[in-house]
């Protein structure tokens, strides 16, 4: 990173702690989404981006997370930061045991990606039939006074929501940046360019890999927690949804896969991107369903063909962001 | 439980699920030679679905004669797709195939959502509502001719492959892309033929799906993941798999419906899929990677 990176991304940072002051309540929830997806894709990065792991099947980690959280909330008054506890534990297991599973028995590439779909698919059906955690009618959260702040049990105001978000989007992003620079970061890179020369070398590919998908299911389990107590509602339908997993990627493939910037402006570029049609859209006073999706989709076409690398790299080129090596 | 009643079950989920195979059949046919999954396999099924069904209430179409325009009009769109989307993408990371697939198919579900709405259709045949005795069975009639129009299809597929000059080219391919562009085939161009064969495939067990299923337009990812489980447990790859990957899909399905509860019948192909990923990576019938 130039100097000219460090003051953008200085500036960056300052008008995201100012933006709740100047920011109305519609701007501040977009904000927070973006954050959270920012946060996510940052997660999904980890595997796919530094180890070269495709996961297809991250929304595992938000709704086990979630449901973690929210159903020791629920029943017992547990509050989100004991939960989180809980969660983490959880998905690092789940993620362990999926890891084990697959990089053991040398599975790969595209079989991989359909495992990790297959373990979230039977997951959300399995959750289907839990009715402690409320089953398919959702497990719901009780909602408290928008303006009591109750930071224990992550009950307040959208700005306190999005303050946490913003927290743990650069404490993501702080994490990463350290990642890529440390050994386990120079393993990864050499597993995701070439996994057989990386052991030829002497690379344990195996636990190097076992610990990319755990440090991104811890991360993403985080995110799950978030999720529970913002929105207050949790289905397995949704949370376990494969297009949640899509979401989840969606942000770095736009942005960039690898990069510790890709996800965060993959992110704003889709959520305001979607948001924008929806306005577009009801300012023309169009309202048959479906409409926005195939914009969006259209969008995501021209992007991934025109621009493979994703967004950021090209842009970092032309601001003159990244110092030639 | 009356064995009467379990074994007309298993017949059914035979039956339904050699639809299943006819429709992982394409999937297979395409990940085996050009080497991309199709993340949008389900959808264009839909598309088919509703192609059916738009024949068979404007003109009287019957879903079995509207096999043959609704897999010419496929054919061409898949050849179109694959040269004009996928071909470029050939040489691209996975995730970036993956990702272009996920517009298509995002283009597609909402394309139908905003052309056809969001409720569900069939095709109302008089015909359907006739089941056959074969023994102590009752079959249902309309199960019944799809499953023999999807073991013709699969059927005219294998000698496809196996007796043409086309069919040997394609394996050429699939087999070693270098040494059949040195031999002088022009690769592209089988890519998008065998593209257009496996989209033909899906339109065809899409037109049978009609008897099956009432079609919605948020039906496509469901299949699409059903396509990926069946071609996974029977072998990515292998065309024998699919249809023995469907088939006992089909009677999984029907069976936990009947012992354990119908919204946990995916549960049990996922849970399939699962083992078989762990024990047998390659698939049942698929060979080592």
């Amino acid at each position: 990173m130039n100097r000219r990176a460090a003051a953008l991304l200085a500036l960056l940072a300052t008008a995201l702690l100012a933006l709740p002051a100047v920011a109305g309540s519609y701007v501040l929830s977009v904000a927070t989404l973006i954050l959270f997806f920012a946060y996510t894709g940052q997660a999904w990065n980890v595997m796919m981006g530094f180890a070269g792991q495709l996961s297809l099947g991250h929304s595992l980690y938000v709704g086990v997370g979630a449901y973690a959280a929210a159903g020791l909330y629920f029943h017992y008054g547990i509050g989100p930061w004991a939960g989180l506890w809980l969660a983490l534990v959880l998905c690092v297991l789940l993620g362990a045991a999926i890891g084990f599973l697959a990089f053991r028995f040398g599975i790969s590439g595209v079989y991989f990606a359909l495992l990790t779909i297959a373990f979230a698919e039977f997951t959300r059906i399995g959750f289907d039939h839990i009715d402690w955690l409320g089953g398919p009618g959702g497990l719901f959260i009780k909602v408290a006074q928008r303006e009591h702040l109750d930071l224990a049990n992550l009950r307040g105001p959208p700005a306190m929501f999005y303050y946490v978000m913003l927290a743990l989007a650069a404490s993501a992003f702080a994490l990463c940046a350290w990642l890529l620079r440390s050994r386990a970061g120079y393993y990864w890179q050499a597993i995701r360019e070439d996994e057989p020369a990386a052991q030829a070398l002497g690379i344990n590919t195996f636990r190097w890999k076992m610990l990319a998908i755990m440090i991104s299911s811890a991360m993403t389990s985080v995110a799950g927690v978030f999720f529970a107590f913002y929105y207050n509602n949790l289905f397995p339908e949704q949370i376990f949804n494969i297009g949640r997993s899509i979401e989840i990627i969606l942000g770095p493939v736009i942005g960039g896969v690898g990069t510790l910037f890709g996800p965060i402006l993959g992110a704003a570029v889709l959520t305001m991107l979607a948001d924008g049609i929806t306005e577009a859209l009801a300012a023309l006073g169009i309202e048959i369903p479906g409409v926005k999706q195939v914009f969006y989709g259209i969008v995501l076409l021209g992007v991934v063909m025109f621009l493979p690398h994703g967004i950021w790299p090209t842009l970092a080129r032309r601001l003159g962001l990244e110092t030639k090596r | 439980m009356d064995p009467v009643n379990v074994a007309n079950l298993a017949v059914a989920g035979v039956l339904t699920g050699l639809v299943y195979g006819l429709m992982a059949l394409g999937l297979s046919v395409i990940f085996g030679v050009v080497r991309i999954v199709n993340f949008a396999h389900g959808e264009m099924m839909t598309i088919a679905m509703y192609a059916t069904i738009v024949l068979f209430a404007a003109l009287g179409l019957d879903p079995f004669l509207a096999i043959v325009p609704v897999a010419g009009a496929f054919f061409v769109f898949g050849y179109a797709l694959q040269t004009a989307l996928i071909n470029p993408f050939i040489t691209r990371p996975e995730h970036s195939q993956f990702m272009l697939l996920v517009a298509v198919a995002t283009i597609m579900v909402n394309a139908l959502l905003m052309i056809f709405g969001p409720s569900a259709r069939n095709a109302q045949l008089d015909y359907l509502l006739e089941s056959v005795e074969l023994g102590p069975l009752l079959l249902d009639r309309g199960k019944l001719y799809a499953a023999v129009v999807a073991c013709a299809t699969s059927g005219l597929l294998f000698a496809l492959f196996k007796f043409t000059r086309v069919g040997t080219a394609i394996r050429a391919c699939a087999d070693n892309y270098l040494g059949a562009r040195v031999v002088g085939l022009n690769v592209k161009r089988y890519y998008a033929f065998t593209f257009g064969v496996g989209a033909a495939c899906v339109a065809v067990a899409g037109c049978m799906m009609c008897f099956l299923v009432d079609v919605t337009p948020v039906l496509g990812p469901a299949y699409t993941l059903l396509a990926f489980v069946i071609v996974i447990v029977g072998g990515l790859g292998s065309m024998s798999g699919a249809l023995l990957g469907g088939v006992l899909i089909g009677v999984s399905e029907a069976l936990a419906g009947l012992f354990i509860a119908p919204s946990a019948k995916s549960m049990f192909s996922f849970a399939l899929l699962i083992l078989v990923l762990l024990l047998r990576p390659q698939g049942l019938l698929g060979r080592k990677p």
